[in-house]
């Protein structure tokens, strides 16, 4: 099931988190098959792009996401995602 | 200069790539024998390094990215396996790898035997796509003539991936000649070293290695001559579009679009040239003295790309040719990454749209928002250069786009593209 992204979504509350981190989403765009899994789990850093697929925003981590984003990297069903030091750009 | 290269005599002390002799009989007559110490030679490698950096020569990757540092990179690794000779020039505007290969072979072959001595690769690859026979025909007699003398370092061979855009992109072209599978890499650290098996492939492509053969005989000096200070050397570029003698021609770095694009003898006034080729970008008649140099260029939001410059005239619509551009680029994905695969055609459906004057209402804001996505999120920057020249054309062409939006598609929308493409394509 392919989620499409709201357009009621709320606005993302990142500016309320106060510790950064070095660490980064990464997705493997050749990995990924849009199951949206990711972005069900962090909404606050991932969103899903009209053909559901995911879209970080390429900004660190704050430190209350880091454990969620590591459930994302293993819960994700094709393993592109990893949580990493590098940003993919 | 002080170095240990083997200096041979300036027969024609001016830089150039073109207008050399094609047989290796005139080519040694001409340059010396090849260049390269035997061995690993490492003060012949420390001053061949010493004169790439001084000659300030970049590659073709579009980055301006210095080829001493790709070089010196490899070369400290010293477990480079394979020279790859990227001769792919996949881009259906360009011609000038199609020139250099066939009227200049044994200098790209020359700079692939350097780069090999430099590196420690004991094989050296070159890549012709499937069908452009002539041009392996050139490279087979030219590899042939090598081995009757015999005359090169380590083994050369010719290897002919299938002729498809996106082939022509390092580790689509690396994967190829590996597996057989011409698949763009997810990198996320693009520093990161192509493989073949366990060894380092060097991929190259072909204009590169020609400066580079004749840097390495006759120093930084010659190649310094020509180009600009902060940019050196000579490169090749095709001119298309509304000329009268389309075709590809030597020019200096620095010298005016409009300059290079007079050679080509113009038809008619340009309305816009589209820099870098089909992953390019538009730009206006107000940039078109801007220097051909990567600096001059990015403040004009362009690169040199793949060394291709068309000229549209007047009757010509710059949205229609964008959204054929679009169509076609959208065609060559590799398939593998959503953003492209869906991203390209949605954005190539909107451009068609727009070109035919039948933009419903939210649809310049849906085809921005697709830009935006897209942009970025491929693993090779295929899906990154529709984009930036789809972008490009909404700037450049503003005034027709509002045209076009209102569904008053100006004269030309119509017309028969000027644009070379390998089959139809449809707006």
């Amino acid at each position: 099931m392919r989620a499409r992204r709201g357009s009621d979504r709320p606005a993302l509350p990142r500016a309320g988190f106060a510790v950064k981190t070095n660490l980064h989403i990464v997705v493997d765009p050749v990995a990924c098959d849009a199951y949206g899994y990711c972005a069900e789990l962090l909404p606050e850093a991932i969103e899903l792009d009209e053909w559901g697929y995911p879209i970080v925003d390429g900004r660190p981590l704050p430190a209350e996401l880091v454990a969620l984003a590591r459930r994302a990297a293993r819960d994700c069903p094709k393993r592109a995602i990893t949580v990493s030091e590098k940003s993919s750009r | 200069m002080a170095n240990s290269l083997s200096q041979a005599p300036p027969r024609n002390a001016v830089h150039h790539l073109l207008g050399h002799p094609a047989d290796l009989a005139g080519h040694i007559e001409v340059h010396g024998p090849l260049a390269v110490a035997p061995g690993n030679d490492a003060s012949w490698q420390r001053a061949l390094l010493a004169a790439l950096e001084s000659s300030g020569l970049t590659g073709r990757g579009g980055g301006g990215f210095l080829t001493a540092i790709k070089v010196a990179k490899a070369s400290s690794h010293g477990n480079g396996g394979t020279v790859v000779v990227n001769g792919m020039e996949s881009e259906p505007a360009s011609d000038k790898d199609k020139v250099l290969l066939t009227r200049a072979p044994h200098l790209v072959l020359d700079g692939a035997q350097v780069v090999a001595a430099m590196c420690g690769a004991d094989r050296l690859v070159v890549c012709i796509p499937a069908g452009r026979d002539f041009v392996a025909a050139a490279v087979t007699h030219a590899l042939a003539e090598r081995a009757a003398q015999p005359y090169g370092g380590v083994v050369e061979m010719i290897v002919r991936p299938p002729d498809r855009f996106i082939a022509g992109e390092e580790s689509a072209l690396v994967s190829w000649v590996e597996t057989g599978q011409s698949l763009p890499a997810f990198r996320p650290d693009k520093g990161t070293p192509l493989k073949i098996g366990k060894r380092q492939a060097l991929v190259h492509n072909a204009e590169t290695l020609a400066h580079i053969a004749l840097i390495a005989r006759r120093g930084a000096d010659q190649f310094r001559s020509r180009g600009l200070p902060e940019e050196p050397g000579t490169c090749l570029v095709t001119i298309g579009g509304a000329v009268a003698q389309p075709g590809v021609v030597e020019v200096d770095r620095g010298t005016p679009l409009s300059d290079i694009v007079g050679r080509g003898s113009p038809v008619d006034p340009a309305q816009a040239f589209l820099v870098g080729g089909y992953g390019g970008a538009w730009i206006g008649p107000a940039h078109f003295a801007t220097p051909y140099a990567s600096m001059s260029l990015r403040t004009i939001g362009a690169t040199a790309g793949v060394g291709v410059i068309i000229a549209l005239g007047q009757s010509s619509c710059g949205i229609a040719e964008s959204a054929r551009i679009a169509r076609y680029l959208a065609g060559q994905s590799a398939g593998q990454c959503g953003p492209c695969v869906f991203g390209l055609p949605a954005i190539a459906d909107d451009m068609a749209l727009l070109a035919r004057g039948q933009a419903g209402p939210g649809l310049m804001a849906r085809l921005q928002r697709r830009l935006d996505e897209v942009n970025g999120r491929g693993a090779c920057r295929h899906p990154d250069g529709a984009v930036g020249m789809v972008r490009s054309a909404l700037r450049v062409f503003a005034a027709d786009v509002l045209a076009h939006e209102r569904g008053e598609p100006c004269a030309h929308a119509g017309a028969p593209t000027v644009l070379r493409f390998p089959g139809p394509v449809s707006l």
